[in-house]
């Protein structure tokens, strides 16, 4: 069937460097700049952060003071003090709230959708999820401020509906979404073997769930709850909109307080380049920067965890 | 009718649907109380389907399959609407191709069929303890796990899963227990061992055992019943249709000319 002969090779080009070979070089370049910058920039913020606070660390920082007063009164033209508790009080409680209106939202949400929903509704459902991680959250201070404030005043027959219940709903609501997504996605990681031979035994769907596929689970599901009370932890409008603003600890939920992440968006503005206010608050973003660190890393581990067996 | 043993499982007219395909044709089979009866026959042709029917495991994948004829499992029809798959559950133990404990402890293994079906009966610690030694025991597996029940059944060999899911079906005492071709992912020796405690169990329980594995078949059960494309081809005593096949069929899959 040979109609013509190939002409047999007498030599090879070996060392020809040809367009391809540039392109190649320049985008093996640029992907690296673009993922080394991501790290560098990170680094450089955390540097800029420690460098304004380290200096009042250093100065005029009194431990016992800081972590163990309420008076925060950087602008006092007399004595300035730099009491934190009421912050750290505020962003507890409001957190601890959160959690417990979201932990139970999401993971209903992320059982019925992993276990439950089939077909349509399940992917409908996914995207609604999705969708909701991604309203803003100066809205959902706004949901807080004209809608869940009189909501409260009416209900609990209270002068005002700024605090720890409103901040803790609104919070909760926000951060369920995302923990839903991580939840089921642990959900969606437990082998369906497991159902299958727990199913074969006669467990009903229900037991099938919590007998096996929520214990099976239970890392990713931690994982889920962490990045949730992160997400509380490093929330800043809604929590500066919701909380009512008063330094103190709480001690009914109606309770104003204020938070570390709002007291630095309120007052960064207004404190002197330099001045102890300044260098005070940047202590606090350290602070806020060190928990959510341990807090992603905590999640981070128990996730390679699950992921590992 | 008069019969002489009684039936465990009794398949009549039985067809199956995966959506427009269809993988059994008009399929009749008795399993005879306290025997047990293998099913062979070259790959895809139902045997695994048949045997998926009778606990309606295979009903998990939903609307996509439909089932026509009758299956009774001790004169219950269980094809019925009304049936509570729990229940039937129960009683029609099953053991699958890749062992499959649960990421429990080796105890709560063997605990969890008798735990969720133990209804209202109080927690006993020590009668827990004795079901668990007791269907241990009875798998050969107690000596070599009794010092650590309390690890993790999926970092056992899987000769020893694979016999942990044969006795966390025992302490409900099913009626039948199925099984899906249970050595396949078995070694030589675990496979031999596996053999021998199905061996062991027979006239306890009523067993229908999948199986690619001729010789298998031959060595280890008591009847026979051949399938071919979605059909049961023939039934009978393993000796009789291994040494004198009724049908062309058969001959030809147990001399080796397919499968």
């Amino acid at each position: 069937m040979l109609t013509e002969r190939v002409q047999l090779s007498t030599s090879i080009d070996l060392d020809h460097r040809g367009r391809d070979w540039y392109t190649d070089k320049a985008v093996t370049f640029l992907v690296f700049v673009g993922g080394i910058s991501a790290i560098v920039l990170i680094i450089g913020i955390f540097v800029f952060i420690t460098k304004e606070g380290l200096g009042f660390i250093a100065g005029s920082l009194d431990v016992r003071e800081f972590f163990g007063s309420l008076a925060w009164r950087p602008t006092s033209p007399t004595k300035p003090t730099y009491g934190i508790l009421g912050l750290i009080a505020g962003t507890a409680s409001v957190t601890g709230l959160a959690m417990v209106v979201s932990v139970p939202f999401s993971l209903g949400a992320a059982i019925f959708i992993g276990e439950f929903a089939t077909g349509r509704l399940r992917e409908t459902l996914k995207v609604l999820v999705e969708l909701l991680a991604a309203i803003p959250s100066v809205v959902w201070g706004f949901i807080g401020l004209s809608l869940l404030n009189p909501l409260i005043i009416d209900i609990f027959d209270v002068p005002v509906g700024l605090g720890v219940l409103n901040s803790g709903i609104i919070l909760g609501l926000m951060a369920a979404p995302i923990m839903t997504t991580i939840a089921e996605d642990a959900l969606k990681a437990v082998p369906d073997t497991y159902r299958e031979a727990a199913e074969a035994m006669g467990a009903t769907k229900w037991q099938v769930i919590f007998r096996v596929v929520l214990p099976a689970g239970r890392n990713g599901l931690v994982a889920a709850v962490l990045l949730g009370v992160g997400r509380g932890f490093g929330e800043t409008m809604a929590v500066l909109m919701a909380t009512g603003n008063s330094i103190k600890i709480p001690t009914s939920p109606f309770d104003s307080v204020t938070a570390l992440t709002a007291t630095i968006a309120a007052e960064l503005g207004d404190a002197p380049v330099g001045s102890d206010h300044y260098r005070a608050l940047f202590t606090l973003g350290i602070l806020l920067f060190v928990v959510t660190f341990i807090i992603n890393l905590t999640a981070d581990l128990v996730v390679r965890r699950a992921g590992r067996k | 009718m008069v019969k002489a043993t009684p039936l465990a499982i009794d398949i009549h007219n039985l067809s199956l649907w995966y959506g427009d395909f269809q993988a059994l044709f008009e399929v009749d089979l008795q399993v005879k109380q306290g025997l047990i009866t293998a099913l062979i026959g070259p790959s895809g042709c139902g045997k695994s389907t048949l045997l998926r029917a009778v606990n309606r495991i295979n009903e998990r994948l939903g609307d996509y399959v439909r089932t026509t004829g009758e299956i009774h499992v001790l004169d219950q029809d269980i094809l019925r609407n009304d049936i509570e798959l729990a229940q039937l559950r129960r009683h029609v133990g099953m053991v699958f191709q890749r062992p499959n404990p649960l990421p429990l402890s080796v105890r709560d293994n063997v605990l969890f069929a008798h735990r969720i079906h133990r209804a209202d009966e109080k927690f006993n610690r020590r009668k827990e303890d004795e079901i668990v030694e007791h269907a241990l025991r009875r798998v050969l597996l107690w000596d070599e796990v009794k010092d650590h029940l309390g690890r993790e059944a999926t970092g056992l060999s899987l000769e020893e899963q694979q016999k942990l899911c044969i006795a966390r079906l025992l302490p409900i005492k099913p009626t039948v227990i199925l099984m899906d071709e249970p050595t396949s992912a078995l070694d030589p020796k675990g496979t031999a061992a596996l053999e021998e405690l199905i061996w062991e169990l027979h006239g306890d329980y009523t067993i229908l055992i999948v199986t690619h594995n001729m010789a298998q078949a031959k060595r280890a059960s008591e009847e026979t019943a051949f399938m071919l494309l979605g059909r049961m081809v023939e039934h009978g005593l393993t000796e009789q249709v291994f040494l004198a096949p009724r049908e062309k069929e058969t001959a030809d899959y147990i001399e080796g000319r397919y499968g």
